[in-house]
Parts: structure tokens; sequence; C-alpha cells
């Protein structure tokens, strides 16, 4: 117990450093991000820069910083929207039954069978590469799971007495709803909340690596690693840092999501169908 | 028999679904494929779009696709000019296929023998190498996987080719790759599914009478755990299409997934159509095998829900 404790805490004092330091980057960093210092360019880690440069002589540090700005952002808002349209569509399926139940549980269905990252290309495709394009992409493929959570959990309560009094002193439906049935739904959208946020930075870097992420000038993570891909062979430094930090943070995530799920839920509702995609 | 006609009217739906919402998100979508470098004069665009038939009613574009999809004609490339769209996937398909095959081979044999072994061994270093890869499968990205392999095994070592398919060798650092997210998820299955059986009176019979652990461990635990694994069978196929655009790209062979990233990226729409056509097919179709092979391998498990509602009145 104690062992764990301290890899929460660790896991957490990085997390929380790394998103200051993305977001005061400007502050952090002596570099601006889109500073070229030719004389210095594909230069290893040096006191310097701490991380080395790029192909055109950028710190690669401050890059990283201001792509952490893009990839932990996109993550966080994408999961975010994501649960919120889940619990949405989770709480009417189950409310009114029926049909709607049908129709929204097929479409879940549907959607899971195919990988999410597939539907998240064709989408983008739609919606375009710019910030909001990879917003809603990511949106699109982020419910599922977590609508389904909702949808038996909502099932469940609904045959409990305390919802069956409130039904019968009279409160009306989106009183019901909100007063008796979302409080008590809060503990899993967060649970699903810390899967789903890595998950999908995982999912943004991968669309980033194939060359269908971000457009430029943004770059994230994803984008930083497709650019040291190239170059790799002869400068590693270039796809280990940022493929680093990536991979730091979601182990970051993964261990505070344990923690929250042995915290508040068993274990048997996530354990399988919720792991990172990509 | 009524369970076949259902589910297969069930599946024709469904594809039908996919093919008209995918259609319908590539045409309504922003910019066409032949927005190039430069603009291209009015009225050779207008021959092309006449030539491709995009000038066409939408509706009417996608009775045409599909009247030539009952056909076997999945239209002609954007990109690769004059190339049938079914014969580039027939093309690519038996590359992809066999790293895809290979990866479920060495991820379905690897992962449940060492899940078992782990689960009887807790704690063992065993267990935590398998600990391990189940962790590092979940969190690492691919790419960096593929950038370490390659670094370590073309570069440091200089073992193995770092891209292209040449040799037998070449081989080795895309399955790998491919094989080490599948390979965590049987893992982790496996080992916690051993485990709990591990505890059942069976096993303690087995135990009591004197069977050697390797006994009970292989003939009597594993083989009842094994029995959720085939429920991974559609997750697995999801995956390793996934890793397959990302492997394919990285180490550069001309599989399915390589040409289904290029055409996204170059909006060639027939090639998109056809190669989301075959992904949701496969994946339908596992998700299917998986569940005929879940009433086959456990009896307790009806699919005819009305030999169920048989069964209930009874």
């Amino acid at each position: 117990m104690k062992r764990k404790n301290w890899s929460v805490r660790l896991a957490l004092t990085f997390l929380i450093v790394l998103s200051l330091a993305a977001l005061f980057a400007e502050w952090v960093s002596p570099y601006r991000f889109d500073e070229q210092i030719i004389e210095d360019r594909l230069s290893g880690p040096s006191l310097q820069h701490w991380m080395g440069t790029d192909s055109l002589g950028r710190d690669l540090l401050t890059r990283i910083l201001f792509g952490a700005r893009l990839s932990l952002s996109i993550g966080f808002l994408t999961g975010l929207f994501g649960l919120l349209l889940g619990t949405l569509i989770g709480v009417v399926a189950a409310w009114r039954g029926g049909w709607v139940d049908i129709i929204l549980m097929r479409l879940t269905d549907f959607l899971t069978t195919l990988p999410s990252i597939l539907i998240a290309i064709l989408l983008t495709l739609f919606f375009g590469r710019g910030f909001f394009g990879i917003f809603f992409a990511l949106v699109c493929t982020s419910w599922m799971t977590h609508a389904r959570i909702v949808r038996g959990n909502v099932l469940q309560l609904r045959s409990l007495p305390f919802i069956e009094s409130a039904i019968a002193l009279g409160a009306s439906e989106p009183q019901l709803l909100w007063r008796h049935i979302l409080p008590s739904l809060w503990g899993s959208i967060f649970v699903s909340l810390s899967f789903q946020i890595p998950a999908n930075i995982m999912a943004e870097s991968f669309l980033a690596f194939l060359g269908l992420g971000f457009e430029p000038p943004y770059s994230s993570w994803g984008t930083l690693a497709q650019d040291g891909f190239r170059a790799m062979r002869s400068f590693p430094h270039l796809i280990l840092f940022p493929g680093l930090t990536l991979y730091f943070s979601l182990v970051g995530f993964q261990i505070l999501s344990n923690h929250f799920m042995t915290r508040s839920l068993g274990h048997s509702q996530y354990s399988q169908n919720s792991r990172l995609e990509a | 028999m009524t369970y076949f006609l259902r589910k297969s009217s069930s599946f024709l739906l469904t594809l039908l679904l996919l093919s008209a919402s995918v259609f319908l998100l590539l045409r309504i979508a922003p910019g066409g494929p032949f927005d190039g470098e430069k603009a291209l004069p009015p009225e050779i665009l207008e021959n092309l779009n006449r030539h491709y038939g995009l000038d066409l009613p939408l509706s009417e574009q996608f009775a045409h696709w599909l009247g030539n999809l009952l056909s076997g004609d999945l239209g002609e490339s954007f990109q690769y000019i004059g190339r049938p769209v079914s014969e580039l996937i027939s093309e690519s398909v038996s590359i992809s296929a066999v790293f895809g095959v290979g990866a479920i081979l060495v991820s379905l044999i690897g992962g449940s023998l060492m899940g078992a072994y782990a689960a009887f061994h807790r704690n063992h270093w065993i267990d935590r190498i398998a600990q391990f890869v189940v962790s590092f499968g979940n969190t690492v990205p691919s790419y960096l996987f593929a950038g370490i392999l390659v670094l370590i095994f073309s570069r440091w070592l200089e073992l193995l080719p770092p891209a292209l398919l040449e040799d037998p060798g070449s081989w080795v650092l895309p399955l790998i790759t491919l094989a080490i997210r599948p390979l965590s998820m049987v893992l982790q299955l496996t080992r916690s599914s051993v485990s709990e059986s591990l505890q059942t009176d069976y096993i303690r019979t087995a135990v009591a009478k004197g069977a050697s652990h390797f006994r009970v461990l292989f003939h009597h635990a594993l083989r009842n755990s094994l029995i959720p694994l085939v429920g991974l069978l559609g997750p697995l196929t999801a995956n390793l299409l996934t890793g397959s655009f990302l492997v394919e790209t990285v180490f550069q062979i001309p599989g399915m997934g390589k040409y289904f990233v290029s055409a996204v990226i170059n909006r060639d729409y027939p090639l998109v159509m056809g190669v989301t056509l075959f992904y949701g097919t496969l994946l339908l179709a596992m998700t299917w095998i998986s569940d005929l092979l879940y009433g086959w391998v456990d009896p307790r498990i009806r699919l005819d829900s009305q030999s169920a509602a048989r069964q209930e009145s009874t």
C-alpha cells in the first residue's frame, strides 16, 4: 500500500509539473518554439539544449513543452466532451427505453466493432485537420464504452427504492435526472475520464505520426515524433525524447486511473473494456 | 436456421449502412481529390469529374457504386491512375494478412502460455516480466517501440534491416511491433482468468488426486481459461488493423494499411471506400465467428434466443 501511494504521488507530480511547464512554456524556456539557431542544428543533448535540437536548429525541449500544450489539452477536452456525450446517450437510452434505446445501442455496438482510430481517420476527412477537426473526430470516437456503462448504471438505479419514492413524491423528470440520477454517476464519469484522457492523447499522437494529425503550424508530440523518425538513424534523440515524454505521461495517467478505479469502483467494470485504444 | 438468416441480414444491413455513411462523409467533405499544389484549369477539372462520375447527384453516384460493387467492381483508384481498386486490394491483402496472422499466432501462443505460467507462479520473475509486458504494451506508443527496435537491432547491433521487405530478416521487426499490443491483451486476460480458475474446486480436486503441476496448469486450468480468449477475436483484429496502419507506414511495407493511409491523405475516394468496406466485412465476420465459437466452445451460452426461450419455458 505504501509503495503504491508513492508511485501515485510521483505520477501526479510528474503530470502537474509537465502541465505547468506546458502552460507557462514561454516563461520556462529561454527559446521561442520556432526559434532557429542554425549553428546548433541537430546537436545532441547539452547544457544549452537539454534535449538537443532538430534539423532546423530548434530547441527540442521547448518544442516538446509547446507540443504538450496541444497534446494534453486535446486529450483532456476530447475526453471530457466525449464523456458528456456518452453520459447523455447512456441516460437517454436507459431512461426512454423502447426503440430509442434499441437505436442508440445499435449505433454504439456498430461503432465499437470498428477500431476507433479508423473512424477518427475517416472523420478527419470530413471535419478537416484543424484543432476543431481533430477535436470532433476524437469526441465522436470516445463516448461508446462510457455510454454503455452509464446505461447499465441508470437501469440499475431506476429500480432502487429511493428513485421510486422520488417518483411517488411527484418529482419532475428533469429534477429526477439531475438531482437523483446524475449524482450517482459522477464516480464512474471520473474513472472513465482518467482512462479516456490518455487514450485520446495516444490516439492524437497516432494520427499525427501517420501524417493525419494537425496541420502545421500546430505540432503535437506525435508530429515531433514523426519528424524525428525520419532522422532517427543518425539522430536518435529526435524520436526518443518526444516518444519518451508521451510514454511517461501515459504511464503516469495509467497509475492514476488504476488508483481511482480501485478506490471508487470494483475492478470488474473497467478491467477489460476500457483500455487504451491505439 | 432462423439464427443464420437473422444474423446474415443484419450483417449485410450493417455493411450497407457503413458504406452509405462513409460514402456520404467523403462526398460532403470539403476539398476534392484533384486539389493539388496548383489549381487545375476549370475545364480539365470538369472533365476529370465527368470521367469519374463526380458531377452526378449523390444518390445516383451511390447507386452506381453499389451496382458496380455487386458485380465485384470497386471502381478505379484516383491516385494510381487506371488501376482498379479491387486489384490494389488483392495485391496488398496477402502481405498484410501474413503479418496479421503471424501477430495473432505469436500473441495467442506466447500470451496464453506466459499468462498461465505467470498466474501459477505469482510474483515469480516471469510474472514480473509478464506484468511489465502488459503495462508496456498498453502504454508504449507503437512508433516509439518501433523506433527503439530499429535503433537496437539495425543501428547498433546491425542484425536486421530497418525497413522494406527484402529478405526473411526484414519481417521480424514489423512483426514484433505489430504483436506487442495483442500479446499484452492476451497475456493480461489469460493471467487473470487462469488465476481465477486456480481457485476453483475442480482444480483443488485435481491437486488432491495428485496430478502434477504441469497437468493441473495446462490440462485443467488453462483449458477452461481459454474460453474468454474467443471474445478477444474481434478486438484483436481491430487492434491489428490499426497497428498495420502504423507498422506498414513506418517499415515501408506495401500492405493495405499503407494504401489506406495514403488514400486518405490523397483523398482517393474509391480506394478509401474499398478498403473501408473490406475492413468492415473483416471485423463483422470476426465478431460473428467469435459469437459462433463461444456457443461451440462453451455450451452454457446459447446463441439462438428462440432456443433460449424454449429452455426457459420448459
